[in-house]
């Protein structure tokens, strides 16, 4: 843990250590709230019910954080209460750029208390924050870019053909209030080279100034260096202010989707404490968002431990387990002596079946707890391209277990920045393609079979094929000119695309198209891209539920038990002769109707050993998955029930092809067969 | 190492000395006597409804249900090549949390549960034995009627979850 200040915290002997985890739990809840609160209030006529809320959320944390002596949690709270409690009463009327300071502040908090937490070691300054707080409860406008702080940096742009590219610059820093400003040191006429200087002064970073440059000019043609400094080397100068920059190909706008820029210069999510104070466009708010004030949510819900939910669960699977088996047992009862027994133990299935649905919700959470985060992301990202930037969110209600949840996060909000950089054009392309100046964003989740679809999906340019059969050629990748679209996007996923092997990234998270499929796949998901140029793009993730209840269809295999989803079961049929044909040397198929399936069979598949007397497989399956069918020849068709779909994983390892375990009423153990990888090996 | 220990003044080692004392399950496996940690083991039980997974190894058997669990089962008479395995009414399975999972070991026999105290303990010498001498911590005696039982202590848990044993997956795919 990093350095934290016990002054008191031992007082009389009292040791408050122990309530540190709820406080940091709880904090964090109350400023994922007050966040979302302030991306969903209206500025114009905010409520006092919101406006309480967020108070009492600076009041709380400040509590806390006074408790257990975090001194500068407390003192940053404080102001933000004093604020906050004028404008509840009213005595001040909230503005956009309180909410923007709100918002401000509200990060810096979480960055110290990750520092308590020991996360970090490094606390964020908070002392020119803390002055422009006090400046707005004291009614005066924060200044947008306080003196102290703004570098004075000189900017040369060069070499260029046409020195009016760089005048974009100057109606960069018109547009956008609180980057700074710019002066243009030569008069506006050319050097001897072809480059043009201007002096600028500003507080943004310097990766940020680049970003924005970069839309009139190319990035290489950009140098910033210190005034007075001596000018350095192009690439050196460049690349000593802002390492992230240096590597960027020439257009980085246009460069396709994102998917072939070097992972470094990906400005670094995580590096900088504080968010820019830059003010574009406003990201305008979800239309589609229904979600309550959170500050009704005080005392509805139960804060329990996740092992205690788990426990939970395994209990009440070894109850439903064991009423199997009983159900079993009764079967052969004489129903007539034993008629009450009988009803019991029907009664015991329906409460046991009832009960375990409701446990296994418990672990089921809202897709909302992810999508939550998107609008901030949403805001800031159009504030920082300069474009506008609309977020829609649908079945935030769809829910997912927690466990994937979490993991989730990561690919997702790639896939958003990717979408927002990449897809959405600024808002003049836009306009001259004859759409709407604000480009949409959607986010989706809803459950389909037993697995749950996210997507994410853009109305921007789309992917644009030549680029990538361009950029796929260039790395080596196998690519014909017949290839269909679809085959087209595919490249993307090859690991050639996404730079050199080795992908390291700032700020500890994977980047790149590639590893944003392997984090898919390490959840059994697959993700899938869609695409038409000029129109916008959709990645469509698919990730199975965990801990279902699963509709199975049970099958024997030369006397083995395997169970089937039955959501990937389409038909079963008996075989007769001449319905099947074999092709090339190995290959088997079987017409349907019109369609020829490969097929396969699944003693083969699963090595199930031979015992004399055995007869063939006669019984065809129809099994489809990731929208592909084969036909699957099995021995019996053993019946129809639902399953609790077990992790093999949890003490053994992955095996092929099977993608689960159950517990059939005997109490034995039945593998469940993973289709689609079956349906992968039979079309290869 | 994972091993109970409680401390005992025991007046053998001398004036209030403490001394430590660990506690071993004991089983037998191809005509050798060997001891594990006893808080490793979960659970000692017979050999039943051991459903195959395809393409594992030979000495994997497959998994059972432990009330709701699935566990994989290991036979060392299968993996260590000893011989004939007998699967019967009186085979044993002794049920190991090793490595944070559970996981079953087939053995020819269990025998029971020792407390062995330091000086009891020997370090092992070079020699041939079924398991590789990474794997062993040492070598027990006991008395036991007139004679002596040699034990051989196993680190199970390294073991258990050595690639040679496949329960884990190495993480390649």
């Amino acid at each position: 843990m990093g350095e934290i200040s016990n002054a008191g915290l031992q007082q009389d002997d009292f040791d408050l250590t122990q309530f540190y985890a709820v406080f940091f739990e709880e904090a964090r809840e109350n400023l994922a709230n007050m966040e979302s609160m302030l991306l969903d209030i209206d500025i114009a006529r905010p409520t006092d019910e919101e406006l309480n809320a967020i108070f009492r959320v600076a009041h709380s944390i400040k509590g806390g954080a006074a408790t257990f002596g975090f001194g500068d949690v407390a003192t940053l709270t404080h102001e933000l209460e004093t604020l906050l409690d004028r404008l509840r009463r009213h005595e001040l009327s909230l503005r956009r750029g309180m909410v923007d300071l709100l918002l401000e502040a509200g990060d810096v908090v979480k960055a110290q208390l990750a520092r308590y937490q020991g996360s970090t070691d490094q606390s964020p300054p908070t002392d020119v924050l803390i002055g422009r707080i006090r400046q707005m409860a004291a009614g005066q406008e924060a200044a947008a870019e306080p003196t102290q702080g703004a570098r004075c940096l000189e900017v040369r742009i060069g070499p260029l053909k046409d020195g009016s590219a760089a005048d974009g610059l100057v109606e960069l820093f018109r547009d956008i209030p609180d980057l700074g400003t710019i002066e243009a040191l030569d008069l506006g006429q050319f050097s001897a080279e072809g480059v043009r200087r201007f002096k600028v002064m500003t507080r943004s970073p310097d990766s940020e100034l680049l970003e924005l440059f970069s839309f009139h000019v190319a990035r290489e043609q950009v140098q910033i260096a210190d005034s007075g400094a001596a000018a350095t080397a192009p690439q050196a100068g460049v690349a000593a202010q802002d390492p992230l920059a240096g590597a960027r190909p020439a257009a980085p706008e246009s460069d396709g989707y994102g998917f072939f820029v070097d992972p470094k210069t990906l400005p670094a999510q995580a590096a900088a404490a504080q968010p820019a104070a830059v003010e574009g466009d406003p990201a305008r708010r979800s239309d589609a968002r229904a979600k309550p004030a959170a500050g009704g949510l005080e005392s509805t819900t139960l804060r329990v431990s996740v092992e205690k939910v788990d426990q939970l669960i395994n209990l009440v699977g070894e109850l439903v387990i064991t009423q199997a088996m009983l159900t079993q047992q009764a079967k052969d009862l004489d129903a007539v002596k034993f008629s009450s027994l009988l009803g019991g133990i029907t009664d015991l299935e329906r409460s046991s079946r009832h009960l375990q649905e409701t446990v296994m919700s418990i672990r089921m959470t809202p897709m909302s707890f992810v999508f939550n985060r998107f609008p901030r992301l949403i805001r800031d990202l159009a504030a920082k391209l300069g474009k506008e930037l609309d977020l829609k969110m649908v079945g935030e209600a769809t829910e997912l277990d927690k466990g994937l949840i979490e993991k989730i996060i990561d690919p997702l909000t790639h896939l958003v920045r990717n979408s927002a950089d990449h897809g959405i054009e600024t808002p003049e392309k836009r306009l001259a393609a004859g759409k709407p100046a604000h480009g949409t964003i959607t986010l989706s989740a809803a459950h389909q079979g037993g697995s749950i679809l996210i997507q994410v999906s853009d109305d921007g340019q789309g992917l644009r094929r030549e680029r990538i059969v361009h950029k796929a050629r260039e790395r080596g990748l196998p690519v014909r000119d017949d290839m269909t679209d679809p085959e087209v996007w595919a490249l993307i996923w090859e690991p050639g695309f996404s730079t050199a092997d080795e992908i390291s990234d700032v700020s500890g998270r994977g980047v790149g198209m590639d590893v944003v499929r392997k984090n898919i796949a390490a959840l059994n998901g697959t993700v899938e891209l869609d695409s038409a140029e000029g129109y916008g793009t959709r990645v469509t993730v698919r990730l199975p539920l965990t801990l279902a209840i699963m509709d199975g269809m049970s099958i024997g295999v030369g006397g083995e038990t395997y169970i089937l989803p039955l959501s990937s079961v389409v038909e079963s049929f008996q075989v007769t002769a001449g319905m099947v044909q074999t092709v090339g040397a190995t290959g088997r198929v079987v017409k349907v109707r019109e369609e020829f399936m490969p097929v396969i069979a699944l003693d083969d598949v699963f090595r199930v050993p031979r015992q004399d007397g055995d007869r063939a497989p006669e019984i065809m399956m129809i099994l489809e998955a990731e929208g592909k069918r084969v036909a699957a020849l099995v021995h019996e068709l053993l019946g129809q029930h639902q399953v609790v779909v077990k992790n093999l994983e949890t003490n053994y390892r992955r095996v092929p092809d099977i993608s689960g375990a159950t517990i059939l009423g005997d109490g034995r153990v039945a593998l469940i067969v993973d289709t689609a990888s079956l349906v992968k090996r039979a079309r290869h | 190492m994972g091993v109970m220990e409680r401390f005992r003044t025991g007046s053998a080692a001398g004036g209030g000395a403490a001394v430590r004392v660990s506690e071993f399950l004991t089983f037998k496996l191809g005509g050798e006597e060997y001891g594990i940690d006893i808080l490793k083991v979960q659970e000692i039980r017979g050999y039943e409804a051991v459903t195959r997974i395809a393409n594992a190894p030979a000495f994997i058997k497959g998994v059972v249900n432990l009330r709701g669990v699935i566990v994989p089962i290991v036979d060392l008479r299968v993996k260590f090549e000893l011989g004939e395995a007998r699967y019967d009414a009186f085979t044993v399975v002794i049920i190991l949390n090793v490595a944070g999972r559970v996981v079953g070991a087939v053995v020819d026999s269990v025998s029971d549960v020792l407390e062995l105290d330091e000086k009891q303990i020997k370090p092992a010498p070079e020699f041939n034995s079924l398991l590789d001498a990474g794997y062993i911590t040492g070598l027990g005696t006991v008395e036991s009627g007139e004679g002596e039982r040699l034990l051989i202590l196993v680190d199970i848990e390294q073991l258990m979850s050595s690639p040679a044993m496949g329960l884990l997956d190495t993480g390649a795919r």
